[in-house]
């Protein structure tokens, strides 16, 4: 019973993991329609950026290494990196995409997936780093000494993080200007725009937004398996999370970042031996389509009627 | 001048029913036949036919098939990689394990193979649509090359899961030659583009087309969304699998699951987005502009920007103009090359007096 | 105006039809007999397109029972519906956009057609010959709706009056014994709808066709109706012929407005 547990916790703070990817894409889809595949590369790209900067401020700037001032203006820098990458996709992708069919737009992102990947190495190199949170993966104490349950420190730290990013995005799409706008694009881009909202305002902001979500991704992820190139393949440990929560819903991401977390550990432990294990690359799309069978709507989504 | 089709008029639906009603298409396409099954395998160096021609043929039958499902009957795949890996393994398992087993009947069965695994992952199309139907499409994917790598009996308790395709033999004459497996390539290639022509072209590419545009409308009309969209299924890995067989035997020899993988996927779905959603000809030009691209680089990029930047510049380079120019193409003509061939043709039926 | 009515061939029984906790349709019976042309009228959002969708069997209504010719169906798919010979058009065209008109016609034939994918994929022989009649029976409802100069034409591509047209070729093609037409005049201009008008009575002759319509325009309701049903609020609130149905206390109420 313990170790099932232990097995449980640590599947569903994974899964705050991938829901942190799983944000991303939501953000994106919800104010612009576009499903941008490109956000694995992203959150890969942001990271390095990150660990980059980290390396070139004490390299040639003398400051100092491992300080909190290199930590945070790095951190600064890495955003800046992402808001000026989001900026130029809407400015050189999607503007001139603009009314073309979804899967065109999809299409356009798997090429700035090309784009970003080739970037970021060639601007960072290719060598797997190492990223330093200052918060080491190991038990906390007192639940191992008195039940005997392994829970990463490291793992509790990143929960804690993306449910602080998730009550903050809430609270920018709740009660600001930018969010009220975007929530109208969400609903209607041809009324959003009637009304005066500029579109475009709003896309760039997303695409930076969803930057933000990307680097803490990206840092996160950096931090618990290296800074590389595999960073860009937690895009298809968001899928799953996204067809179960539903592409627009960012409750949805979360919960459904929980579930696939939860249930992808569990199997790997008690099903994973039984077949030959290496199960999880389609475990998690498996376990998604079987409930979208039962419920094709999603975890969230309303029951959608056809009307002709 | 010459593109006119003043005076040839039609006289009966069944001509008008053609796939090229104007006379001097049929010439140009008969050329065009005799230029690639009969002057090019005489003429053509090996380098060509092995790195560049028979890989275009291969990859325009894989995009056919995509095109099939995603361009006519409207549900998009990720996964065509993975039917032409059910492909090219049940052809390698139906030679190996059926004793004088035609190599024709192999290709024909392993199509089957694919189609059978296509309709079992065609089954959640019932109940979802759009993106949630492609990313479920990823399901099959990651599952069928799982399945492959993890159950050694696929690729013959192989210890590295390579499988070397055996030697191809028809009526005793043995393709070893890159012409030989060309004009083969080609042969099979051609019927089968045939084929999915007059598919789209009658009553089952109608219903497909119907329900990709407006499904409510079609079941309105009479058609079973179920049977129609699992035939679109079917017939899609069909094309995919045997693509795949014909990968591992006249084309790479050597097959391992994972050469099958997403990136495979991707580069099927953008042949047909380049070369024209909807079309059996766009799939042609797709695939020979997936697989040119690449090529063109690798000897371009050294050229341009010299060695001096290193391998890994290089690629990175390289990854960038293929994602820049896909972006770019798809801005300057999201309906593809196809499109293009279609306005240019238009425009010469009216040259030299455009009005 | 006096045609000759049949039978009474759909005869709709008590039937409620909700979405979520939303009704739609609450308790509503009516008949349709062969060859007339029955129309339903109501304000927006009185539940006329459902009940077409509840006839053709797009919606499935939780009460009440739907006989056909005097056989009672139970949980009707749309495709029943369409093999029962019932036909139909949409209020939103509901063509298939990507395809030629000529295509989109041709598609009406579909459940005419006998030869399966394998003889398509040949198109030589038996699937030629078979193209090729059904074609001939289009063109016959192209020259009989005057549509054959766009015949090649994308519907996309066609303005509003004529994409409705080829909606109705596409109905006609199937050669249905009833025909449910949602607002097939909305947004046409007086010529437009004369022309439409003209079809609608012209196919009800030549070919028997029974026809239910949606139509806002009272004037062509009351003149080329049989009998009128009235909704509102997805109740039957009169149903009749078109004098009656004009007259009656609570259509006039509807209609203008007053207390619910």
């Amino acid at each position: 019973m313990q170790f099932f547990i232990e097995v449980l916790i640590g599947g569903l703070l994974s899964g705050v993991m991938y829901a942190l990817v799983a944000l991303g894409f939501v953000l994106i889809y919800k104010a612009s329609g576009v499903f941008n595949f490109a956000q694995g590369a992203m959150v890969f790209f942001a990271a390095l950026s990150f660990v980059g900067f980290q390396e070139v401020l004490p390299a040639r700037f003398g400051m100092e290494a491992g300080s909190a001032a290199v930590f945070w203006l790095s951190f600064l820098l890495a955003f800046a990196t992402m808001v000026v990458l989001g900026i130029a996709t809407e400015r050189i992708v999607l503007r001139p995409l603009v009314n073309q069919p979804p899967i065109t737009l999809f299409m356009a992102t798997i090429g700035l997936t090309y784009v970003v990947e080739g970037l970021a190495q060639m601007t960072w190199g290719a060598n797997v780093r190492g990223l330093e949170l200052g918060i080491m993966d190991e038990p906390i104490g007192w639940l191992m000494d008195d039940y005997g349950i392994g829970v990463s420190k490291f793992d509790l730290f990143a929960a804690g993080v993306a449910a602080s990013l998730v009550a903050l995005l809430a609270a920018l799409f709740q009660y600001t200007k930018v969010g009220r706008a975007l929530r109208a694009v969400a609903d209607d881009h041809q009324a959003a725009l009637s009304i005066g909202i500029p579109l475009q305002t709003i896309w760039r902001v997303v695409w930076a937004v969803a930057g933000f979500v990307a680097l803490v991704a990206g840092m996160i992820w950096g931090a618990r398996n290296g800074v590389q190139f595999a960073l860009t393949f937690t895009a298809l440990k968001a899928l799953p999370v996204l067809i179960l929560g539903g592409f627009t819903s960012v409750p949805g991401a979360i919960v459904g970042g929980l579930i696939i977390g939860a249930s992808e550990k569990l199997a790997e432990v008690y099903v994973g031996p039984l077949v030959g294990g290496g199960i999880e690359g389609w475990f998690p799309y498996m376990l998604a389509l079987a409930f979208l069978l039962v419920r094709p709507e999603g975890l969230f989504g309303e029951r959608h009627i056809d009307r002709v | 001048m010459l593109y006119r089709e003043a005076g040839q008029f039609k006289s009966s639906y069944a001509e008008d029913g053609r796939i090229f009603p104007i006379r001097q298409d049929r010439v140009g396409f008969t050329l065009l036949m005799l230029v690639f099954g009969v002057a090019v395998p005489l003429l053509a160096n090996e380098y060509w036919l092995k790195a560049i021609l028979t890989p275009v043929l291969i990859f325009s039958l894989a995009a056919i098939g995509l095109n099939i499902l995603t361009g006519y009957a409207g549900q998009l795949s990720l996964g065509s990689a993975a039917f032409m890996a059910v492909g090219a393994f049940a052809a390698y398992n139906f030679i190996l394990r059926v004793d004088g087993m035609p190599f024709l009947l192999a290709l024909a069965l392993a199509g089957l193979a694919a189609a059978l695994v296509g309709v079992l992952f065609g089954l959640p199309s019932l109940r979802i649509k759009g993106f949630y139907l492609a990313v479920a499409t990823l399901a099959a994917q990651f599952f069928i090359v799982w399945v492959l790598v993890k159950f050694p009996w696929f690729s013959n308790h192989s210890s590295s899961g390579v499988v070397t395709a055996q030697e191809v033999s028809i009526l005793g004459y043995a393709f070893v030659s890159p012409e030989a497996k060309y004009v083969l390539t080609f042969l099979v290639v051609a019927v089968l583009a045939l084929a999915a022509k007059n598919l789209v072209r009658s009553a089952t590419g109608r219903a497909w087309m119907a329900v990709r545009d407006m499904d409510v409308a079609a079941q309105v009309i009479g058609f079973r969304l179920m049977r129609t969209k699992l035939l679109a299924f079917a017939v899609s890995s069909f094309y995919c699998g045997v693509a795949g067989a014909l990968y591992a035997y006249t084309y790479i020899g050597t097959v391992e699951p994972e050469g099958f993988n997403l990136d495979l996927s991707f580069k099927i779905l953008f042949m047909i987005i380049i070369g024209g959603v909807g079309s059996i000809l766009g799939a042609f030009l797709g695939a020979a502009f997936i697989v040119l691209l690449p090529i063109l680089l690798d000897n371009l990029v050294p050229a341009l920007f010299g060695d001096a930047l290193g391998a890994g510049f290089a690629s990175n380079l390289q990854l960038i103009i293929f994602g820049g120019l896909i972006i770019f193409f798809l801005i300057v003509e999201p309906h593809g090359l196809a499109r293009l061939w279609q306005i240019a043709k238009e425009k010469l039926r009216l040259w030299p007096f455009p009005h | 105006m006096a045609r000759q009515s049949g039978d009474v061939i759909v005869d709709l029984r008590n039937i409620s039809l909700r979405f979520g906790g939303v009704k739609a349709l609450t308790d509503i019976s009516f008949d349709v007999r062969e060859h007339e042309i029955r129309s339903i009228i109501g304000p927006n959002g009185a539940g006329k397109s459902s009940m077409l969708n509840v006839i053709n069997g797009v919606y499935h209504p939780q009460e009440g029972q739907i006989h056909f010719r005097g056989q009672l169906r139970r949980r009707m798919e749309p495709h029943h519906a369409a093999e029962q010979g019932i036909a139909r058009t949409f209020q939103n065209i509901a063509l298939f956009r990507g395809m030629t008109v000529l295509d989109n016609i041709m598609t009406g034939r579909a459940l005419k057609m006998r030869c399966n994918f394998l003889q398509h994929a040949l198109y030589w022989g038996a699937a030629q010959r078979e193209e090729v009649a059904h074609r001939l029976k289009v063109e016959e409802i192209i020259e009989f709706l005057e549509i054959q100069s766009i015949r090649k034409t994308p519907v996309g591509r066609l303005p509003y009056g004529l994409q409705k047209r080829v909606e109705l070729a596409r109905a006609l093609a199937a050669e249905p014994h009833i025909l449910l037409l949602d607002e097939p005049m909305a947004g046409m201009n007086v010529e437009e709808k004369q022309d439409m008008c003209r079809f609608i009575l012209d196919v009800n002759d030549h070919y028997g066709t029974t026809i239910v319509l949606i139509e806002h325009d009272m004037g062509v309701v009351m003149d080329i109706s049989d009998r009128v049903v009235v909704l509102d609020y997805g109740r039957k609130i009169g149903d009749g012929l078109p004098d009656e149905v004009k007259n009656d206390p609570d259509v006039i109420r509807a209609y203008l407005g007053g207390a619910h």
